[in-house]
């Protein structure tokens, strides 16, 4: 879409350090990711997919390589500056919704403000255009386990998307949800890459989730094994 | 920011009120405690210090010393040595301000229908200046009237309640001892003395009258002891070695003699006293320091408990954008609206206890707002001292870990 690169990691590595040496999780990982590009990321449990996503979330620090987010090298980058970066710049989105339980949804969706320093008469007005943009508009006042996990989901899309960022991260968002949710939810992030232009990268296991992306990455033992089109991925995959 | 963080930290300890309640519960003790015992120990410190004021201060009272005859020692007091003259003499001295020669006993009072057994004491004017006490109404006898040895009596508090009830005392004539007296005064009230005793309950007469009229003497002019008072605290030693010199010389003792005169200082004995109480009253606050020190801790431990059982919220806080600091004041806050409020109630509830023991069990009680503040101040500084550690232990969570945590 345009030209301009949101992700970018050059010979990125991680190790975990045990007793029994270290153990490395990513090795030599060199994607570009552009704006407005909707990425499924793909891999069996322990191909490091998770990590390289704690890791473009700015949740971890890699051991080794490079990686430059919207422009900044995120090793040049202290804590409140991170911190930053996951606030205004990353939505995230996970696998067991992580609402907080006690605030109400409207509460929820507007706590990224809340760290943002923003006063709260916007917030609460953009977290109700944002919950009717999810279709949960007359539920600002209910509590998350007054709701079911599709609509927690999307209440947790809106939480992401409160300081419009340019980047989402989608840590397995329909894991936990039946078939015909998962695609209301991902026709929701298909919207978002489409209309707005946000960048998405999505981890799945399912190959009809990854199939609504349109590039697709294969980690298998801490490398990437493919980097093209979600179709020949597929492919790939039915015939190893 | 601070204040969705304040409700945030309500609505967190809204969440578990039990728990938050029980928290409180240690500080409000704590509290209430350092209140209530400062306010007992003050009041001690109050009740001792208006003794001691009531006494006079920089006071010496010379007693009639013992005597040796044919080897057979007598007890103090045994021999009047001390006289008016002898009086006279120490007020000469430059270290003693008033001298007050007393000649005591006890008599049977008469008014009316009434009647009261009392001490009298024998005394002269300046005994008023010696005691530091005041005359409400009337006047004081004066030295003439000590000259003359006249019929006129000053009545205590107690004498006055007793005899003439609500009657108004001075100018009437009552009897001590079946001789008529004039009132020409009535003194203020002194309440009780250090040892208990109710120091309202006597009267004042001349010194000359109590001896030649109401007690009389084997030994005219002889008075059982003498009150004198020094210029100042600093003066008190060099006073008692020159009254002990002068008194030495007047009695004409040898330089092997025993002192036949016994000289105490009443203002060491009340300042050893004060000092007492002023120490119980330190022990008092420490030891109820202590119970606010245990809820500290126990703010703490419920603070880590918290942190714990809300690692995964903290992860949620951080991934969307919470830095360190924010999460440190979030939980630092809780810790001190705990105490705070804690604070608050165990002021209450400690100024309650405090009056409830004022008026149920008599106990004296001085509440100051210094005192309050400071328990205020020190609870205060205890949660936040003891909620530091837990609130940075939760700010210091790595994110993927915290995440993680189920």
């Amino acid at each position: 879409m345009s030209g301009t690169t949101v992700i970018r990691t050059e010979h990125l590595s991680k190790q975990y350090e045990t007793e029994a040496g270290p153990v490395p999780v990513l090795k030599d990982v060199n994607l570009e990711i552009g704006a407005g590009e909707f990425v499924a990321v793909m891999g069996p449990s322990g191909s490091g997919k998770s990590t390289f996503m704690n890791i473009l979330g700015c949740l971890d620090l890699p051991t080794g390589g490079k990686y430059v987010l919207d422009g900044r090298d995120v090793a040049t980058l202290d804590k409140n500056q991170l911190a930053r970066l996951r606030n205004e710049v990353i939505g995230f989105v996970f696998q067991g919704y992580n609402l907080l339980p006690r605030a109400s949804l409207s509460d929820n969706v507007a706590l990224p403000m809340v760290y943002a320093g923003v006063g709260r008469g916007r917030r609460d007005a953009l977290a109700r255009d944002l919950l009717d943009r999810v279709g949960l508009a007359n539920f600002a006042r209910y509590a998350p386990n007054q709701i079911s996990g599709g609509q927690q989901q999307r209440v947790a899309i809106a939480r992401a998307l409160i300081n419009s960022p340019r980047l989402i991260l989608a840590d397995e968002p329909t894991g936990n949800l039946d078939s015909g949710t998962s695609h209301e939810i991902m026709k929701l992030f298909v919207a978002l890459n489409r209309q707005d232009g946000i960048t998405i990268v999505l981890v799945t296991h399912e190959a009809d989730i990854a199939a609504h992306a349109r590039r697709l990455v294969k980690f298998v033992d801490g490398r990437v094994t493919h980097d093209g089109g979600v179709a020949s991925g597929m492919s790939a995959e039915a015939t190893p | 920011m601070i204040v969705p963080m304040l409700q945030e930290a309500w609505h967190a300890m809204g969440a578990n009120r039990l728990r938050s309640f029980l928290t409180m519960l240690g500080m409000m003790i704590g509290v209430a405690a350092v209140i209530m015992m400062m306010a007992v120990g003050q009041g001690a410190q109050f009740m001792v210090d208006q003794s001691i004021a009531s006494m006079g201060s920089n006071l010496f009272i010379v007693l009639s010393g013992s005597t040796t005859s044919g080897g057979v020692r007598l007890g103090g007091g045994a021999t009047p040595t001390l006289t008016t003259a002898d009086a006279e003499a120490i007020a000469e001295l430059p270290t003693i301000a008033a001298v007050a020669p007393v000649s005591p006993g006890s008599a049977q009072l008469v008014y009316g229908a009434n009647n009261w057994a009392t001490s009298v004491m024998g005394t002269t004017p300046s005994f008023l200046d010696v005691r530091d006490w005041p005359v409400t109404a009337g006047n004081a006898f004066s030295e003439s009237d000590v000259r003359a040895g006249t019929r006129v009596v000053l009545l205590g508090a107690t004498v006055v309640k007793n005899l003439f009830v609500d009657e108004d005392p001075v100018g009437k004539t009552m009897r001590i001892r079946q001789s008529p007296f004039q009132v020409i005064g009535v003194l203020a009230s002194k309440g009780q003395s250090l040892d208990g005793r109710d120091q309202d309950d006597t009267v004042l007469i001349p010194v000359t009258t109590a001896q030649r009229k109401v007690f009389g003497s084997r030994f005219p002019g002889t008075v059982r002891f003498i009150m004198a008072q020094a210029t100042s605290v600093q003066a008190m030693a060099q006073a008692e070695r020159e009254m002990a010199q002068l008194l030495r010389q007047r009695h004409h003792l040898p330089d092997r003699a025993d002192d036949d005169f016994d000289i105490r200082n009443l203002t060491a004995l009340a300042n050893a006293q004060a000092e007492t109480t002023r120490v119980m009253s330190l022990m008092l606050g420490a030891i109820a320091s202590i119970s606010l020190l245990v809820g500290g801790i126990g703010i703490m431990n419920i603070m880590l408990v918290s942190v714990t059982e809300r690692t995964r919220e903290i992860g949620i806080r951080v991934a969307i954008g919470a830095r360190e600091r924010d999460i440190l004041v979030q939980f630092l806050l809780e810790a001190i609206i705990i105490s705070v409020i804690g604070c608050l109630v165990g002021v209450i509830l400690g100024v309650g206890a405090a009056v409830a023991a004022n008026l149920v069990a008599k106990l004296a009680v001085v509440i100051t707002g210094g005192s309050i503040m400071l328990a205020f101040c020190v609870a205060a500084a205890v949660g936040i001292f003891f909620g530091f550690y837990p609130a940075n232990k939760a700010a210091r969570l790595k994110p993927i870990d915290a995440l993680r945590y189920q």
